[in-house]
């Protein structure tokens, strides 16, 4: 489970997050939405500790992620994250992008790093890629291959940080499919994202940020049927 | 005992005089090199974005052998060529028509990239208007080619008046000739070199510093 | 022209400039391989070290571009003895090229990093990666790529910077040549034929440094 209390989350002057509380279970699929700037994408790195956090704690599965004695690259292990921007390693073939971590963070064989990723590239749709760079993949396919490099360190959270953002229309698909799939498997996922339809039909819960604040969090129906906010309401008159 | 007879003397108010002197040296034959170095130089960059293919294949593969093979060694050579076809240079005239060469053939490269940095539509879009190809190239792809490469000129002129110490190998006494004799007489190496260090570097640095602000203003 | 070229003499010493040639090579590919590393360390501690080790890295890069590589060579060569240092003509070679190829390289690895996107630096982080396996793993590999044009031309300078080491004594191909030539007389003759083995070494080096290419960057 992961839990947030009290969050705070300060650049320099700037107030992104301004005391968020939220619990995820597992096996949940929560979407998070909102306009750029609400605070959203931070709040994604405060959990995996990508950013540092002012006040407050985030919890994952009891551990503190933001507490000096935590290891946090083992931590991480158990967080995958997806970014915008695909960010596969161009230097590495796909076969090599997934196997990476594996090997030389989780200390498996070779052969075994390898297998992982080749079941993962498969899972993902890249069976007929593993040994291409990414240079040749299209950005949906580099899509997939991030959430491929990060399934293979069978994490039980996955982050999803605008997914689709980035890629051209016709490509936002393929990785909504590959997203709707995890979540049919059960994965506890949280998902920053813009496509309205993935929220309301994958999620089982949905988050409307405004300004640092979670201003509603309910079960899609009712957000998209029935938001308490005036915010949210203005905000889903506006996406649609 | 006299100071004739004294080989190893110390350091003199006279010798900075001397290197003074021999400073001033150093600046004159980089002078000169890098404006004869630089005319010649953009007249062949020229040359060679105007005709490429026999541009490249004649001036382009002649001034590659100038990069490709020390300065050093090309002084040397053409000391001693000199006199063979009757000319009796001293070395000065030798190092600074050497030097020039090769300045020309670093800045016929930077040229040559100012030009094609201008790019074919822009001077489409010139001689459209009816401008001459003269005109074109004095009033387009100058003022344009001048701000994208100029930063890169400053750099060849700054590693000119650093070369210019190897023309010491002709018995040119530049700056840094002039300091090896004196660490000679006075066994003084550390403090003679530091300021003949010092002189460079006062010429370089803020140079280089500025030519970088100006190529990130330019840039943005 | 009344001279009389008489290249015979120097045809019989072209087995010694070729092994001297040999040893221009060695000196610099020594030089650049020392220089990468001391460059790269230069470029990490003058972008996140602390602030000693900043000014150490800048100063060591601002010598190296803003003085000539004959003072740096002299520097090394007699500067050093006046604490009583005294290098052989080889190590003053192979000290002040390193010295001054780690500065160049410093820069040119600087730009590198700053051109690899902070973004690879966040996805190996989320993926449990530490900073240093980051650093070997993914963002290395790929500065090295993009240094990798100017890093041959830093080795190229390298090679033609070698032609120093005759003003320290040293009998590298340039050192060798001048002994040869002074020998001699046939100054020009010995001088004409190691400029063309410099503008060969060039080109073989060139040439390594394209199939090279070839092999190490697929994508």
């Amino acid at each position: 489970m992961i839990e947030i209390k009290g969050l705070h989350k300060y650049f320099g002057e700037l107030h992104v997050l301004k005391g968020i509380d939220l619990n995820v279970a597992k096996g949940e699929v929560l979407s998070v939405i909102g306009s750029s700037g609400s605070g959203k994408s931070t709040l994604l790195y405060c959990i995996n500790g990508l950013e540092s956090i002012q006040q407050g704690e985030v919890i994952v599965d009891g551990v503190s992620v933001h507490e000096k004695s935590t290891d946090i690259n083992k931590l991480r292990q158990n967080l995958g994250m997806v970014f915008q921007q695909w960010n596969s390693f161009p230097h590495l073939t796909s076969l090599e992008n997934v196997a990476l971590a594996p090997r030389i963070v989780k200390g498996k064989s070779k052969s075994e790093a390898l297998a992982i990723a080749e079941k993962q590239l498969r899972h993902v749709g890249l069976g007929d890629k593993l040994t291409n760079y990414p240079s040749a993949l299209s950005g949906g396919q580099q899509q997939r291959l991030a959430i491929a490099r990060a399934l293979a360190m069978e994490p039980e959270y996955m982050l999803f940080d605008e997914a689709t953002s980035a890629l051209d229309p016709e490509l936002v698909g393929e990785v909504l499919e590959t997203m709707r799939m995890l979540a049919e498997e059960g994965m506890t996922m949280i998902c920053v994202t813009h496509e309205m339809g993935f929220a309301r039909d994958v999620s089982d819960r949905v988050a409307y940020f405004h300004q640092g604040i979670m201003e509603e969090i309910g079960p899609p129906e009712q957000i998209f049927g029935d938001a308490h906010s005036e915010h949210t309401r203005k905000f889903l008159a506006n996406v649609r | 005992m006299s100071d004739s007879v004294a080989f190893f003397s110390e350091f003199r108010a006279t010798d900075l005089l001397f290197l003074g002197e021999a400073a001033g040296r150093t600046l004159l034959i980089s002078a000169v090199s890098i404006s004869a170095g630089t005319v010649l130089g953009i007249v062949f960059g020229w040359a060679i974005s105007a005709s490429r293919f026999w541009g490249v294949m004649t001036i382009g593969t002649i001034l590659d052998v100038f990069r490709s093979v020390p300065l050093i060694i090309q002084l040397v050579l053409f000391y001693n060529f000199f006199p063979i076809i009757g000319l009796n240079l001293d070395p000065f005239a030798s190092g600074a028509v050497v030097l020039s060469i090769y300045t020309a053939a670093l800045v016929a490269q930077v040229a040559r990239g100012g030009i094609e940095a201008v790019g074919q539509p822009m001077r489409r879009a010139a001689r459209s208007l009816g401008m001459s190809y003269w005109q074109d190239l004095r009033y387009v792809v100058w003022p344009i080619g001048l701000r994208a490469v100029f930063p890169a000129w400053v750099g060849v002129a700054l590693s000119v008046v650093k070369d210019s110490a190897l023309v010491s190998v002709l018995g040119y006494v530049e700056l840094l000739r002039a300091s090896q004799i004196l660490i000679t007489r006075t066994q003084e190496p550390f403090i003679i070199l530091a300021a003949a260090g010092a002189f460079y570097f006062a010429i370089s640095y803020p140079l280089s510093k500025y030519s970088q602000k100006l190529e990130e203003r330019w840039a943005s | 022209m009344d001279y009389n070229f008489h290249w015979r003499p120097v045809f019989k010493k072209l087995p010694d400039l070729l092994e001297a040639g040999l040893l221009t090579l060695e000196v610099a590919m020594l030089s650049m391989i020392i220089g990468i590393v001391i460059g790269l360390l230069l470029a990490i501690s003058r972008m996140s070290g602390p602030k000693p080790l900043r000014i150490f890295a800048t100063t060591w890069v601002e010598l190296a571009r803003n003085t000539p590589v004959l003072f740096q060579l002299f520097f090394f060569g007699f500067g050093l003895g006046a604490f009583g240092l005294h290098l052989s003509p080889y190590l003053i070679v192979l000290v002040g090229l390193s010295f001054n190829n780690a500065g160049y390289l410093a820069e040119n690895f600087r730009g590198g990093f700053q051109a690899v996107p902070d973004t690879q630096l966040r996805a190996a982080r989320s993926l449990g990666m530490t900073a240093t396996q980051t650093y070997i793993r993914i963002i290395i590999p790929q500065v090295l790529r993009i240094v990798y044009h100017p890093m041959t031309n830093q080795m190229v300078w390298a090679v033609l910077m070698s032609s120093l080491g005759m003003l320290v004594g040293f009998r590298e191909l340039s050192g060798e040549t001048q002994f040869f030539a002074s020998q001699t007389y046939r100054i020009f003759e010995y001088f004409a034929m190691t400029a063309l083995i410099y503008y060969v070494i060039v080109k073989i080096v060139l040439g390594v440094s394209k199939l090279a290419a070839r092999r190490l960057f697929r994508y």
